[in-house]
């Protein structure tokens, strides 16, 4: 198996002479979708960063497949596209020229350009704003070039950091589908995201950073089988009046309102004997869904876990 | 059709400097051409025709050089200063950063943007001063390669004030308190003969004086200066400033934290 980053013991001092990066080690293999999770200030752009050479690193080492970053300069480069979370273009330039130019960049002659700025365009929703200035765009349209622009040289691995911050729920499913396809199609994709659901609806694998160090790097189905918790709101078909007292272990029921009863799970308990001690008390449920997040949760307990058992 | 992928990007640079001052020509184009043409009229013809001759020429015809000068070194180096300068700003300089692009070819790219500016507006002013005065053209090649040089130091210390400024007040600094300044002193309206022996000296210490004065001689074929000497000069300023330049780029002074 390739493995598409590989970085070891990344150290980052900067020049105000926060620490950003306490030897941050991590692997992201090769038609992997990675999610990098962690607090305001952790460092997910810091790493961001310096995978695309922006930040410099203080110390470590960094593999783009295999190759080294300082040693193979063009290489490298060549084979990876960035979104920034910050807005990084020219505010008065058209979006088609800006798409067009980021394709010169990388040495693309001009004929394929204009047909990959065409393609890219039109599958991120903007053809028709091609000749709109780019500071006209709404928020979601600008993030939704930066993505155009990030693939007009094809990489091999996309990086996004926080993508989808300040994008509309409907928009943000129409992105999670077009990430989904394109990592179908063998993009490796690493996202970084403040919406766990996000996480835990797109990506295999996943880090949790904090502090500069990474605390957990497991694959999102482990993290989820971990968690001894899982809670679920349940819509009932009537009101609600009865009885919510069982003898069940591991399960707790909570009426929240007269639809819609609240089902904490431990354990090992499934969601199947919720619903049949529900059953029993005469209480049809007519739908469900997770309550909050788990992961948030798991985040939550991982950050005091380190913290008590850390430094 | 280019390509090598680097060839690729140094003309997507320039292509999209060009775009820029020309989008924005009423703020690159027109003002120098509107402000030198006032010189042409109320210097050259009014003031001018009271003064009578200066090194041996009609004083209109002494100081068209001297301000077609002008017009190129304060055209290529706000060129460039102001692009990189809103690229940085804008963060749109990581665009550049991320991809493969050698860093003298970024520094050619935005160099050949300020130079395309400077002889832009320089040959405007140019086509302006032909109402005003024939220009002989004594030696096509001087006049020529000295505005090249002039126009590539020019550019490339625009480039070094836009690595260095961290607002827009640092990009205006130079061009207001030490290019306008050394300009005018540089002899491009008077000849320094003029001048007391110590001020002579001082103007000697002013590389634009050289520069006018090279160009001066392409053109008219009279000149305070030794030709060789300024051209030897203009050649080193190049190449320490591009060394310069390129050693920035490599630190990531400004641009990568
Ligand atoms: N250019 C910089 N100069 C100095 N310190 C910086 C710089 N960029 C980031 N930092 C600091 O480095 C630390 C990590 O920042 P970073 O932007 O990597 O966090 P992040 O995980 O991306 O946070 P967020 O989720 O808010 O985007 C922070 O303490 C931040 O203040
Ligand atoms: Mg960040």
């Amino acid at each position: 198996m390739t493995v598409a980053i590989s970085v070891d013991k990344l150290e980052k001092t900067y020049a105000s002479g926060v620490v950003a990066l306490k030897g941050v080690s991590l692997e992201v293999e090769q038609g992997d979708f990675f999610a990098l999770l962690g607090p305001n200030g952790a460092g997910k752009s810091t790493f961001i960063g310096i995978l695309s050479t922006l930040v410099r690193r203080t110390d470590g080492d960094v593999r783009i497949f295999g190759r080294n970053v300082d040693t193979h300069v063009y290489r490298t480069k060549l084979d990876l596209g960035v979104v920034p979370q910050e807005i990084n273009f020219s505010q008065f330039e058209k979006v088609g020229d800006i798409v067009m130019t980021q394709a010169g960049y990388y040495g693309l002659p001009r004929k394929l350009a204009a047909q990959r700025t065409e393609k890219y365009l039109k599958q991120l929703g903007l053809w028709e704003k091609r000749d709109t200035r780019s500071r006209l765009l709404s928020g979601g349209m600008k993030r939704r070039m930066m993505i155009a622009r990030a693939l007009v040289h094809e990489p091999r691995l996309l990086i996004l950091d926080e993508p989808t911050a300040g994008v509309d729920i409907e928009l943000r499913r129409s992105m999670w589908d077009f990430l989904l396809e394109i990592n179908r199609a063998g993009t490796t994709i690493v996202l970084t995201t403040h919406y766990l659901e996000e996480a835990e609806q797109l990506c295999r694998n996943i880090a949790i950073i904090d502090e500069g160090r990474i605390i957990e790097d497991t694959s999102m189905k482990k993290l989820l089988l971990e968690l001894d918790t899982h809670a679920y709101i349940l819509d009932a078909e009537a009101d609600l009046d009865l009885d919510l007292r069982h003898d069940e272990p591991g399960l707790s029921l909570r009426k929240v309102d007269s639809h819609s009863i609240e089902a904490v799970l431990s354990g090992g308990r499934d969601i199947n004997s919720a619903i049949a001690v529900l059953d029993r008390l005469g209480i049809r449920i007519v739908s469900m869904r997770n309550k909050a997040n788990r992961l948030e949760q798991l985040f939550l307990s991982r950050l005091r876990a380190s913290e008590n058992g850390g430094d | 059709m280019f390509t090598d992928h680097r060839l690729i990007a140094f003309e997507t640079i320039i292509i999209k400097e060009v775009r820029r001052f020309m989008r924005i020509w009423t703020q690159t184009m027109l003002p120098p051409v509107i402000t030198i043409s006032l010189y042409f009229v109320i210097f050259g013809n009014l003031v001018g025709s009271r003064i009578g001759e200066m090194g041996g020429f009609r004083y209109m015809e002494f100081i068209v050089p001297g301000l077609i000068m002008m017009a190129v070194i304060q055209n290529s180096y706000s060129n460039v200063v102001s692009s990189f300068f809103s690229q940085k700003f804008q963060r749109s300089v990581e665009e550049l950063l991320v991809a493969p692009i050698p860093n003298y070819v970024i520094l050619s790219g935005f160099i050949a943007g300020g130079m395309a500016r400077g002889l832009c507006v320089g040959f405007i002013v140019t086509l302006v001063s032909l109402f005003f005065a024939d220009l002989p053209l004594y030696s096509p090649v001087i006049t020529i390669s000295v505005v090249l040089f002039t126009s590539l130091v020019f550019s490339l210390g625009g480039f070094i004030n836009a690595v260095f400024a961290n607002n827009f007040d640092d990009v205006s600094i130079i061009p207001t308190f030490v290019l306008t300044p050394l300009i005018y002193l540089g002899g491009v309206f008077y000849s320094i003969e003029l001048l007391p022996p110590f001020w002579q000296l001082v103007s000697r210490l002013n590389p634009i004086f050289y520069m006018v004065n090279t160009f001066r001689y392409g053109i008219l074929g009279t000149s305070d200066i030794d030709v060789a000497w300024a051209f030897a000069m203009l050649v080193l300023f190049a190449v320490l400033l591009f060394g310069a330049c390129i050693w920035l780029l490599r630190r990531g002074t400004g641009i990568r934290s």
